[in-house]
């Protein structure tokens, strides 16, 4: 009888994994850390996964995640390609991702907050629970806080229900790092703790071009040198939250185009002309004239 | 005696795996799911006590599952149902209806026979 052996990339290919891992290449501009931590994690589970297939292990490997980074690092889009990932390795029945915040785990009196809890770990049962900016189920100024009620049923299902979900826990790094020093519950439970760098500006430009091509709009030679201005002065004003604020900025540009399309268009207009972001549509924005009123520093007030 | 009510009744007791694997068939058809239980097995008692909401959003059983083992804790001897539930007439119609739990004892139904007017009679059935 021969010894019984294992083709990883037969495994890689069969299961779905690589579909995951290359969408994620596609879909994601940049990231380049947390793309090679999660190609690291889905090797470590596919082997982990032969071992146990041979024999070699029995115990289901701990599989809860933090993403830190800050707002607009793409972390909940990754959540989801991890839960994707975790379905077709195996590891979670359903891969369906539900994204909560304290609000939905937290009640607001007493007796509340377990039977919300349990309600969202049932629905969260045989997927990804995503628990985003998780550090403010803890607030340590209030110890009769519901919160903390919150914390102790999540980390008893984290470690009696481990075959049935994951829990990715998200937010800042600096207060997610406090977070866990003052719950080392936590910290013992999370094995994979993967750190979200923000985009470059080059990267976001990029961002921009691809969320326009996929809404069928494209930016004139004139208007990406605009976002890309745009996003350098954007960076520097409070409340940047990297692709998001592309998105949003994105959002109003079109917002104008339409406007001054209705307002300039004398004759019948092509599908170009519908389709073109001009260099005042993205021109127009406070941020060249310094962001918003209310974030300005408040020295014109002072001096009067 | 043994009481057959719903569907499975005739059949030996489902095991958990067995209970899953019909909730993952509720579940697949979108059905709700919830959990009844009673210590009153008459088949006219058609209302048992509901065991927290019906479930409406699950993906997995195994959110159906773990209530019925916090409602097993607190009622072992109580008959436990699990119902499922259409949506698709705009109301609710239940669509399957099967025990999960049983006393260890179970009652039986006696029957009772009244006299009535003229030489006629009055049948009716109690569990004891």
């Amino acid at each position: 009888m021969s010894e019984p052996t294992v083709d990883l990339a037969a495994e890689y290919e069969t299961s779905g994994v690589r579909e995951v891992l290359e969408e994620l290449d596609r879909a994601l501009i940049g990231l380049s850390p947390v793309k090679q931590r999660i190609r690291e994690t889905a090797a470590l589970l596919l082997v982990d996964k032969a071992r146990r297939e041979m024999g070699l292990t029995q115990e289901t490997p701990t599989l809860h995640m933090s993403f830190t980074g800050n707002p607009g690092t793409g972390k909940t889009t990754v959540a989801r390609m991890m839960a994707g990932l975790l379905h077709r390795l195996g590891y979670i029945r359903k891969g369906h991702l539900v994204s909560v915040t304290r609000d939905d785990l937290v009640g607001q009196y007493i007796g509340h907050t377990a039977p919300k809890t349990k309600e969202v770990l049932k629905k969260a049962m045989g997927g990804v629970l995503f628990i985003d900016e998780a550090y403010y189920l803890y607030k340590p100024d209030n110890e009769r806080d519901y919160g903390q009620e919150a914390i102790e049923i999540l980390l008893q299902v984290m470690e009696n229900n481990r075959d049935d979900l994951v829990v990715i826990m998200a937010g800042y790094a600096d207060r997610m790092d406090k977070f866990f020093a003052a719950n080392p519950g936590f910290r013992s439970r999370i094995a994979h703790h993967i750190d979200f760098p923000d985009y470059s500006d080059a990267e976001l430009l990029q961002i921009a071009e691809t969320m326009l091509e996929e809404q069928s709009y494209r930016f004139a030679p004139e208007a990406r040198a605009a976002m890309a201005d745009y996003i350098a002065l954007r960076r520097a004003q409070p409340h940047f939250a990297n692709a998001r604020s592309i998105r949003n900025a994105l959002d109003r540009a079109r917002l104008r185009q339409a406007n001054r399309l209705f307002s300039e268009a004398k004759g019948p207009l092509d599908a170009a002309a519908l389709s073109t972001i001009a260099e005042p549509d993205i021109r127009a924005s406070r941020v060249f004239r310094g962001g918003l009123d209310q974030d300005r520093p408040v020295a014109r007030e002072a001096a009067e | 005696m043994r009481i057959t009510q719903g569907c499975f009744s005739f059949l030996p007791d489902l095991d958990d795996a067995q209970i899953t694997a019909q909730v993952e068939y509720i579940l697949g058809r979108d059905w709700a799911v919830s959990l009844e239980y009673t210590d009153d097995p008459h088949p006219r008692n058609t209302y048992w006590e509901m065991w927290g909401n019906p479930m409406f959003d699950l993906r997995d059983a195994k959110g159906v599952m773990m209530e019925l083992d916090e409602c097993r804790k607190a009622h072992p001897e109580a008959y436990i149902r699990v119902q499922a539930f259409d949506d698709t007439r705009g109301f609710e119609t239940v669509m399957m209806s099967f025990i999960v739990n049983r006393p260890a004892e179970e009652p039986a139904f006696h029957m009772q026979r009244t006299d009535h007017v003229g030489r006629s009679q009055k049948y009716g059935w109690e569990a004891r």
